[in-house]
């Protein structure tokens, strides 16, 4: 999978399913940057075929409905949608 | 894939701005949003043809996205409950305003294995079993079958209470 990875502060291993489109996804993106937290990311939409597949198996596993964002931490807590206040909660 | 330029945007926002006045919806107030999500709506129609939700993720076939092409399926029941569609590019009146702001809100769009199912069970309905109650404008005669009438009728712009159930 094509993994962006942005660097800063480690607050555990943060990976953000997103869409390049979504506007949720830009804000959920923008509040991790302001956060200034380590975090890898990737663009659903922008990968193809089995690949893509794959990671919406990866995501179904924490997210059934497979909507984004979609953020894992530490492949344990499940944060889904632009809940900022979660967001900011969970990364303190 | 041509990147989308500001005048695409532009020219985006100003009909959808007109149609949705018009027709007794709003857009989003926070304008860096909209013309993101209007950006992402264009992207989608360079990429797939069609301008599917720019907050979902197309599968490329048509066919099988009908229901997320912007205006989506779930936009008016979502004005209803959350105040804003999925994506929030339509809000409601309140938030229009200023008065409420429009969030991040659950998917209402049934997953993709519930959607395959749903198409298989699908029968042909009779007017004994139709699937939503059918309300008509008692101001023009408008009629649209949905779970609850609009907020306002698209035609002649008069509001929920001049509704009746119709079927």
């Amino acid at each position: 999978m094509a993994l962006n990875h942005v660097a800063g502060k480690n607050k555990g291993k943060i990976m953000l399913y997103a869409l390049s489109t979504c506007g949720w996804c830009k804000k959920t993106k923008g509040l991790l940057n302001e956060l200034g937290v380590e975090y890898d990311y990737t663009d659903v939409d922008l990968l193809k075929g089995a690949e893509q597949e794959a990671v919406i198996k990866e995501i179904t596993k924490y997210n059934p409905d497979c909507n984004f964002p979609t953020m894992v931490i530490n492949s344990q807590k499940c944060i889904i949608g632009f809940k900022e206040d979660d967001i900011r909660e969970a990364l303190k | 894939m041509a990147d989308i330029t500001p005048a695409e945007i532009d020219r985006l926002y100003e009909k959808l701005d007109k149609e949705a006045a018009s027709a007794g919806y709003n857009l989003n107030p926070e304008k860096a949003m909209t013309r993101e999500l209007l950006n992402g709506l264009l992207m989608n129609q360079q990429r797939y043809g069609y301008p599917s939700c720019p907050c979902r993720l197309a599968s490329g076939k048509k066919e099988a996205d009908l229901d997320i092409i912007c205006p989506c399926d779930y936009r008016d029941p979502d004005l209803e409950d959350f105040g804003a569609c999925y994506c929030s590019l339509y809000v409601s009146k309140g938030v229009a305003e200023g008065k409420e702001k429009a969030r991040s809100i659950p998917e209402r769009r049934p997953s993709r294995d519930k959607r395959l199912k749903v198409k298989e069970e699908k029968k042909e309905a009779t007017i004994s079993s139709l699937p939503l109650p059918v309300w008509r404008c008692k101001v023009c005669g408008y009629l649209c079958a949905r779970e609850v009438p609009p907020g306002v009728c698209p035609i002649c712009k008069a509001g929920k209470e001049r509704f009746e159930r119709f079927i």
